[in-house]
């Protein structure tokens, strides 16, 4: 058999069901109750490490948000 | 360390002034004269600072926004280059007469328009992504950028790709392959660049003080990978000479074509399409002061993207010496792909559940939904046109073209816009942007820009395909292909016209920069002081 033929059925077989098992289990992961706590603390990374604390020199008139630095309280992460 | 960097930098020169002096073609000429200067310029400054005192400073407590202020500037720049030169050829196509004899070739449309797609994609995309993924991976790994000077080299050795790609083509420099077009050696530095890039990244992500990759940074991670891995395999050519730019391409005939639109669709996939979602979650939460709407479907969207995007290309290639099976995979993965697009769309318009009266208010936030508005639209009509019988219609036609910048346009450019007000601000060390109205200014005049631009080809694109396909009872055909080409004439200025909206949009935001960064301080965020144990935090 050559390359090509062989290639194509190694890919077309295990390799197809492999990434697919892949990609379920990822789903699975994505779902798993006991992952929630992770999950929600993932997404409030964008809203840490990013503390500004030096005065900010605009000209503009006073009132941006400060709240950057804790936890936003939102909707729950469905 | 310095004698080393001046012996390259010598050597570099030295062969610059050789390649310069034997050069076969132009363009291979110019760009060794552009490197031998650039080079020497470098010699003589590390040779100035040989031997001096160096002052070791602790920057490990700020975040490296010096690369990203620069990067900001430079997609601002090479955003108005790319606009310009996209509404003039808008314009040749509507009146050929601005193919100006004193011009030629070098500002004939078929030079231009690679030039334009170019600048628009590589020059204001690139540099959008660069800059945005250097931000977003320091804010959510809380680490300064890896590897010091690496990231400054990652900037100006991308702006030199950028004029070389550029002048290249101005001059007849390319390998005629779309969004590929750049020669031999251009691409071999490009891939230096782009390892750099990615050590950067990667190196900040390996510091990290968060337990968690932000999940916009699998995006852009995936980006700069599968980005290196197109770009490799794509331009697998072999120089005529090291002394010339023409290059021979490895593969040839439909291998060559499906390679190229392998490349071609996955550099919309994951140039233009993954690492844009990785500034989607991360600015619109941020714009929005919300989380992102669910963190499952954010991973489900990511691995489902990557999984079926690399697959999609052949749809490039309905009815050609392709075979059949393979076009059909192209397009059933196309059609599927349709899925995991709308859930990130969803995600992220979901992301202002209970915050849509922001909407009234912030310019910048309405900019960042119809971007995703556009991005939802362009990825259902995207995988309609890559069915088979509808690209029957669509293929040559300007329907494409209409396709492309409605995505180009509405997502990319918008939210590239948005990330931009959203940045300048905070970058210098003001408030916001200097003029608020200003930014409702550019929201309006780039939306009716766009909705001329692909509704003008949606109609000349139909009318075109329908034209073309008209035969008498007889079974002739009934229009020729010049009668197609004076039937687009209004549509093709109602083009032009909306390119001129679109830029003097962009030119309102360059503006409202300049205001905004005149007189103020950079400033250099802080990293939060504190260990990895304290950074897991859950709420619920």
């Amino acid at each position: 058999m050559d390359t090509y033929s062989l290639l194509r059925e190694i890919a077309d077989s295990w390799v197809l069901l492999a990434m697919f098992l892949f990609f379920l289990a990822i789903a699975i992961w994505a779902y798993l109750p006991s992952q929630a706590r992770y999950r929600e603390d993932a997404r409030q990374i964008p809203f840490r490490n990013d503390t500004d604390t030096r005065p900010r020199t605009g000209t503009q008139e006073q009132g941006a948000s400060q709240k950057e630095t804790r936890d936003l309280e939102g909707h729950p992460n469905v | 360390m310095n004698y080393v960097k001046l012996i390259l930098l010598g050597l570099i020169t030295l062969i610059a002034a050789m390649a310069a002096s034997w050069a076969h073609d132009l363009a291979y000429q110019v760009h060794a004269l552009l490197i031998m200067v650039i080079a020497f310029a470098m010699f003589i400054y590390v040779l100035r600072h040989t031997d001096e005192p160096v002052q070791e400073q602790a920057v490990d407590h700020i975040y490296e926004d010096g690369v990203i202020r620069a990067g900001v500037i430079a997609t601002a720049f090479w955003g108005i280059a790319g606009f310009l030169v996209g509404t003039y050829i808008a314009f040749q196509l509507a009146f050929p007469q601005l193919n100006f004899d004193w011009g030629q070739p070098y500002t004939n449309f078929g030079r231009l328009r690679p030039l334009h797609t170019s600048a628009v994609i590589f020059a204001f995309g690139g540099n959008a992504l660069i800059a945005t993924s250097l931000y977003v991976v320091q804010r959510t790994s809380a680490a300064r950028l890896w590897g010091g000077n690496l990231g400054w080299f990652v900037f100006w050795g991308y702006q030199l790709f950028i004029v070389l790609a550029a002048t290249g083509y101005l001059l007849g420099a390319t390998q005629s392959k779309e969004y590929a077009e750049p020669e031999w050696y251009v691409d071999i530095w490009l891939t230096i660049v782009w390892l750099a890039y990615l050590a950067v990244f990667m190196g900040t992500i390996f510091k990290r003080r968060e337990k968690h990759i932000y999940v916009a940074n699998w995006f852009f991670l995936a980006f700069i990978i599968t980005v290196a891995m197109l770009h490799v395999v794509n331009n697998l050519s072999i120089p005529v000479s090291i002394w010339g730019s023409k290059s021979v391409q490895v593969f040839a005939g439909v291998q060559d074509a499906m390679t190229q639109w392998w490349y071609g669709h996955n550099a919309v996939g994951f140039f233009l399409t993954a690492g844009f979602l990785g500034m989607m979650y991360y600015f619109v939460p941020k714009q929005a002061e919300r989380p992102i709407y669910s963190y499952k479907l954010s991973i489900i969207h990511f691995w489902a993207l990557i999984f079926l995007y690399i697959w999609a290309g052949p749809h490039h290639l309905h009815y050609t010496a392709l075979p059949d099976w393979a076009s059909t995979l192209g397009m059933v993965f196309s059609v599927v792909l349709w899925m995991p697009s709308w859930g990130g769309m969803i995600n992220g318009l979901m992301t202002l559940q209970g915050a849509w009266d922001k909407l009234r208010t912030d310019p910048i936030l309405r900019m960042f939904v119809l971007s995703l508005g556009f991005y939802g639209m362009s990825t259902f009509e995207g995988p309609m046109m890559s069915i088979r019988a509808v690209n029957s219609l669509s293929h040559y036609t300007d329907w494409t073209i209409g396709h492309v910048h409605s995505g180009a346009l509405g997502w990319n450019g918008m939210i590239t816009f948005a990330c931009i007000y959203f940045l300048t601000p905070k970058l210098w060390g003001r408030k916001q942007m200097y003029s608020m109205s200003a930014i409702n200014w550019h929201f309006w005049l780039a939306t009716l820009g766009i909705v001329l631009y692909a509704a003008s080809m949606w109609v000349t694109g139909i009318m075109e395909g329908l034209m073309w396909r008209e035969v008498d009872d007889q079974g002739f055909l009934v229009n020729s292909f010049a009668d197609t080409v004076s039937a687009k004439f209004p549509m093709y200025v109602v083009r032009g016209l909306g390119g001129i909206l679109f830029l003097s949009g962009a030119l309102v935001m360059v503006w409202n920069m300049w205001m905004t960064i005149r007189g103020a301080e950079p400033q250099d965020a802080t990293v939060p002081a504190r260990g990895p144990a304290a950074t897991a935090t859950p709420a619920e």
